[in-house]
């Protein structure tokens, strides 16, 4: 099943409403990765609320957005994680380190558009936004 | 024959009707145990001492329950039912069990018994190998399911004892608190284990999502001890609220705890530490930008 992704301002908004085979994993990573630069997006959401299971592979391609959508020039957030599911992870050392998380979309939006926040942190420092 | 004996002895929870001949072994088989009471008692103390079993009690305490355990074994040798024998256990492993005494001491001390007996009876009847043989015959199936009774009452009550104490545990298990609007307070005291571990996370983690926090102060002034699975424990509990958009301060680890982590080598680079709970709970009104000020400090709007 394809995962809509929905632009907002700068923000895109990709909402995955069922369990996702490891082929649609990998199409949103594309799709989102594509868009990115076709919308000039500064920020990217995506919302696993209806996820009630998280596996390795889910979890290292929403990584995996993440780390593209920065190199790409927009800031990822995953929101909604169930803290079953966030207990899961963490025994299973999934923990999506370097990744911003959030927890639900208003928190999501509310992250990218937090005071202070004129440009995309990198490790090497800030670029700010004109 | 067999009839009478059913009738008299109806033992309602005990051996299966014994014959009358095995009957009639054991009644002579209690007659000879009363006779030498004290002599074969003083040499179970004795044995006992040698053995090195219930080193956490006195000689005097040690004869005084030998005592009491010889009578209970002998009468329950006679009438064949153990309900005495089973609470009698039980009442002496509710008064040992505090006292440290552990289950190889009680299961020793009562094959300890069984062995001073059968010596005895070996003694008497060694010129009657016939006899000595059917006399062992009705002995050793009543021993046996003596020492096993005896042995059973024991760790039953100390199970019972491990269970009410779990109990206890979890019901001083950790109350989430929250401060302020969106921080929330885990104050952690007593030992962390995985199963504790997992139910105070999920229960973090259930208060983060219904609060909507997003920072959690968790206090360990009051973890006596930390090692690596404990610290890693800790770790995976900050990972998890990161997961739901937390973000997690930890206070109040004492110098030792904080020699012991560094000591073996834990990283905890990945988890915001500050010294006590109040600091803790600053730095996370920072973080939620609140300022708390003194009333004389505010200009008073009229």
């Amino acid at each position: 099943m394809e995962v809509p992704i929905l632009k907002q301002g700068q923000n895109l908004i990709a909402s995955i409403q069922s369990a996702l085979t490891d082929a649609d994993l990998s199409q949103l990573r594309e799709a989102l990765v594509e868009r990115v630069g076709k919308f000039r997006a500064r920020g990217v959401i995506v919302d696993v609320t209806a996820l009630d299971v998280m596996d390795s592979f889910a979890v290292r391609t929403l990584r995996d957005i993440a780390h593209m959508a920065r190199l790409r020039g927009a800031e990822t957030v995953i929101v909604g994680i169930q803290p079953e599911v966030a207990f899961a992870m963490v025994q299973l050392g999934l923990t999506l380190k370097g990744v911003a998380t959030a927890l639900d979309l208003e928190e999501g939006l509310a992250f990218l558009h937090r005071p202070g926040q004129k440009g995309i942190e990198r490790p090497g420092g800030r670029i700010e936004r004109g | 024959m067999a009839i009478r004996s059913k009738e008299r002895q109806s033992p309602s929870a005990g051996l299966p009707a014994p014959s009358e001949d095995t009957a009639a072994l054991l009644r002579e088989l209690v007659a000879h145990l009363r006779q030498n009471r004290t002599q074969l008692r003083e040499e179970w103390a004795r044995r006992i001492t040698r053995a090195q079993l219930l080193t956490a009690m006195t000689e005097e305490e040690i004869f005084a329950e030998a005592t009491s355990v010889y009578d209970n074994y002998v009468e329950a040798l006679e009438t064949g039912t153990f309900e005495a024998l089973q609470a009698y256990a039980r009442n002496l492993s509710e008064r040992i069990i505090p006292r440290g005494v552990e289950t190889h001491e009680v299961v020793g001390i009562v094959l300890l018994l069984r062995d001073v007996l059968a010596r005895s009876l070996f003694a008497k009847y060694h010129e009657d190998f016939d006899k000595l043989n059917r006399i062992l015959d009705a002995y050793e199936p009543a021993a046996n399911r003596i020492a096993n009774t005896v042995a059973v009452g024991f760790v039953q009550e100390r199970e019972r004892i491990i269970r009410q104490q779990q109990e206890a545990i979890r019901e001083l298990s950790t109350p989430v608190l929250q401060v302020r609007e969106r921080l929330l307070i885990l104050p952690i005291i007593g030992v962390i284990d995985p199963q504790r571990n997992r139910q105070l996370t999920e229960q973090l983690l259930r208060a983060i999502r219904t609060n909507r926090a997003k920072v959690v102060v968790i206090d360990i002034t009051g973890v006596a001890a930390m090692d690596s699975n404990v610290a890693n424990q800790l770790v995976q509990t900050v990972e998890a609220s990161r997961l739901l958009g937390a973000t997690v301060i930890v206070t109040g680890l004492s110098p030792e705890i904080a020699q012991t982590l560094v000591t073996i080598g834990v990283d905890l680079s990945e988890m915001a530490t500050v010294g006590d709970l109040q600091g803790g709970i600053e730095e996370a009104e920072r973080l939620l930008g609140y300022k708390v000020l003194p009333l004389e400090d505010v200009a008073p709007k009229e």
